[in-house]
């Protein structure tokens, strides 16, 4: 049996969970599915491009596709990416918010999307682009499975960003802010909590994760304005699976949904792939509606 | 003079529905004021719309002479006002010790960490279980946490919302003893309650709130026996079960 799939699901869950890991964060925290977030990851990828553009690009560095121009540009797309999540909660989000109905948040959030990728398609047609168009040659690593330097790279960064993630969020005041803010938010106004800071952190974590994820799709597949909403029904299922709120578990959740995928793929065959992320939101939601890490709403 | 001054207060969660018809109290420094009524009276949403929970639309506010009627929330905790709600007033997926640590947010960051040590010397049971989430404290625990998390940040007036309610009679009384102990640490405690007896006993002085307004003001260790109580408090309560 060939266990290369195992290491294309971790690859493809990584990308999913950094995803995820945005998601849960806005549902818990802001109470809304921002069924947008995909179009950040697009969004994220396309500005790294752009940035990539202006700065140049350079020799690759070892094993890797690509040279330091790359990490500068996805830092500084990361700071684009929260910046148009921001400017999106402010045009849209806030002002639905503060009504009070979360159904139209999330519609509004559907037509945000939509708008998104259109908006990318007009600016950098629907073609799809690369960051590298280099041939990588993976590397045996024994049980028949084979790794190229950009997937270990990006194995490496997901590891270094979910750690990050963890110890902000358990470390930092602002962290455990954003935590008290999703368990009780009355109660975190009287303990003096600022609930536009929250709303401000949450905005810019979860689109600077979203634009890292975006960047690894188009570093490792290719990049499309259409990317985002390919990955949104995993990422959901991911944020679902995980537990609404727990960053560890989207991340779990999205590499249970990566191996799944990508076991339907080696087993079912390639066409049950998509299908694979809506068996496993069905059946938590049938069996276990917290998830892995969730808790049940009192 | 008055730590807080309650004047004429409407608030409500609707519009032009107002649970808070037109309340007065008032709170002097190192005073334990009672707020008592029937259910349905506003008590709760009185000290709520003071915290900043409930919308206010009519009245006014003063903690230490400063207006704070229009106050976010969040602010006015940083002016010297703590609210204990009656429930979920804990972050039950949150250590102790970080159900501490986020509300001492509002502290500079040096004084944070001595001020959770004396918070745990003052309530030692916490200490014990600072690691524990606070979701698996037994009732009269999480009372304690919230009054701990609470007094972490140096408030001049405590509000707390029915901290009786749910606990067993021996719970109640350690509850109470340590507000007495905190207010004669010079603390001012606004306690609205359904206990009458345990609330009165350490009171200074109370209010009967019916129908969004007070009723009656009085001494709390006389207010027992008074037949404004039998009237307006008993009566309803008896009429209630």
């Amino acid at each position: 049996m060939n266990l290369q799939f195992l290491l294309d699901g971790l690859i493809a869950g990584s990308m999913i969970g950094l995803g995820a890991i945005g998601v849960t964060l806005t549902y818990s925290i802001l109470r809304f599915s921002n069924f947008a977030h995909g179009d950040f990851m697009a969004w994220g990828a396309y500005a790294a491009l752009a940035v990539v553009g202006v700065i140049g690009g350079s020799t690759p560095m070892g094993p890797l596709s690509f040279g330091w121009p790359l990490l500068a540009a996805m830092v500084v797309a990361m700071g684009l990416t929260a910046l148009l999540a921001l400017a999106l909660d402010w045009v849209l989000f806030a002002r639905l918010r503060a009504r009070g109905q979360s159904i139209i948040v999330v519609m509004a959030s559907f037509g945000a999307s939509m708008a998104l990728r259109s908006l990318l398609e007009f600016l950098f047609t629907s073609s799809p682009t690369y960051f590298s168009r280099a041939i990588q040659i993976a590397t045996p690593i024994g049980l028949g499975i084979r790794i190229t330097g950009d997937q270990v790279a990006l194995l490496i960064l997901t590891l270094a960003l979910v750690i990050g993630m963890h110890l902000f969020m358990s470390r930092s005041q602002r962290g455990r802010e954003m935590r008290a803010y999703s368990q009780n938010p009355a109660l975190a106004r009287v303990v003096g909590i600022d609930v536009a800071k929250v709303v401000r952190a949450t905005w810019i974590i979860g689109a600077a994760l979203a634009c890292a994820s975006g960047v690894m799709v188009g570093v490792l597949v290719q990049i499309r304005p259409m990317m985002g909403l390919d990955l949104l029904l995993p990422i959901f299922a991911a944020a679902i699976l995980g537990g609404i709120g727990s960053v560890p578990g989207a991340v779990l959740g999205g590499l249970i949904i990566g191996l799944s995928e990508a076991a339907a793929v080696q087993f079912v065959g390639a066409e049950w792939r998509a299908a694979v992320a809506f068996v496993i939101l069905m059946a938590v939601l049938l069996v276990r509606p917290m998830g892995l890490f969730g808790v049940a709403e009192r | 003079m008055n730590i807080l001054q309650v004047t004429d207060l409407v608030a409500g969660y609707e519009p032009g529905l107002s649970i808070v018809k037109s309340a007065s109290i008032h709170a002097a420094e190192a005073e334990i004021v009672v707020i008592l009524g029937p259910n349905g009276a506003g008590k709760s949403s009185l000290i709520k719309a003071i915290a900043g929970l409930v919308p206010i639309t009519g009245g006014q506010v003063l903690l230490d002479g400063r207006d704070i009627t229009t106050v976010p929330a969040h602010l006015k905790v940083h002016q010297g006002l703590a609210f204990v709600p009656q429930t979920e007033n804990v972050f039950p997926l949150m250590t102790v010790e970080e159900n501490l640590r986020v509300a001492g947010g509002i502290l500079p960051p040096a004084e944070v960490s001595p001020r959770i040590d004396e918070m745990f010397t003052t309530f030692p049971d916490l200490a014990r279980q600072r690691r524990l989430m606070a979701g698996s404290l037994s009732g009269g625990q999480r009372q304690m946490l919230a009054v701990a998390r609470a007094l972490i940040v140096h408030p001049r007036v405590l509000m707390l919302d029915e901290p009786s309610a749910g606990l067993s009679p021996k719970l109640v009384e350690q509850v109470f003893s340590r507000l007495s102990e905190i207010r004669r640490a010079g603390l001012t405690i606004v306690l609205v309650e359904q206990n009458a007896r345990a609330a009165l006993a350490i009171g200074d002085r109370a209010y009967v709130l019916v129908e969004g307004r007070e009723a009656h003001e009085g001494p709390a260790r006389t207010l027992w026996d008074s037949p404004v109580i039998a009237e307006l408090y008993l009566g309803h309560r008896k009429e209630a079960s």
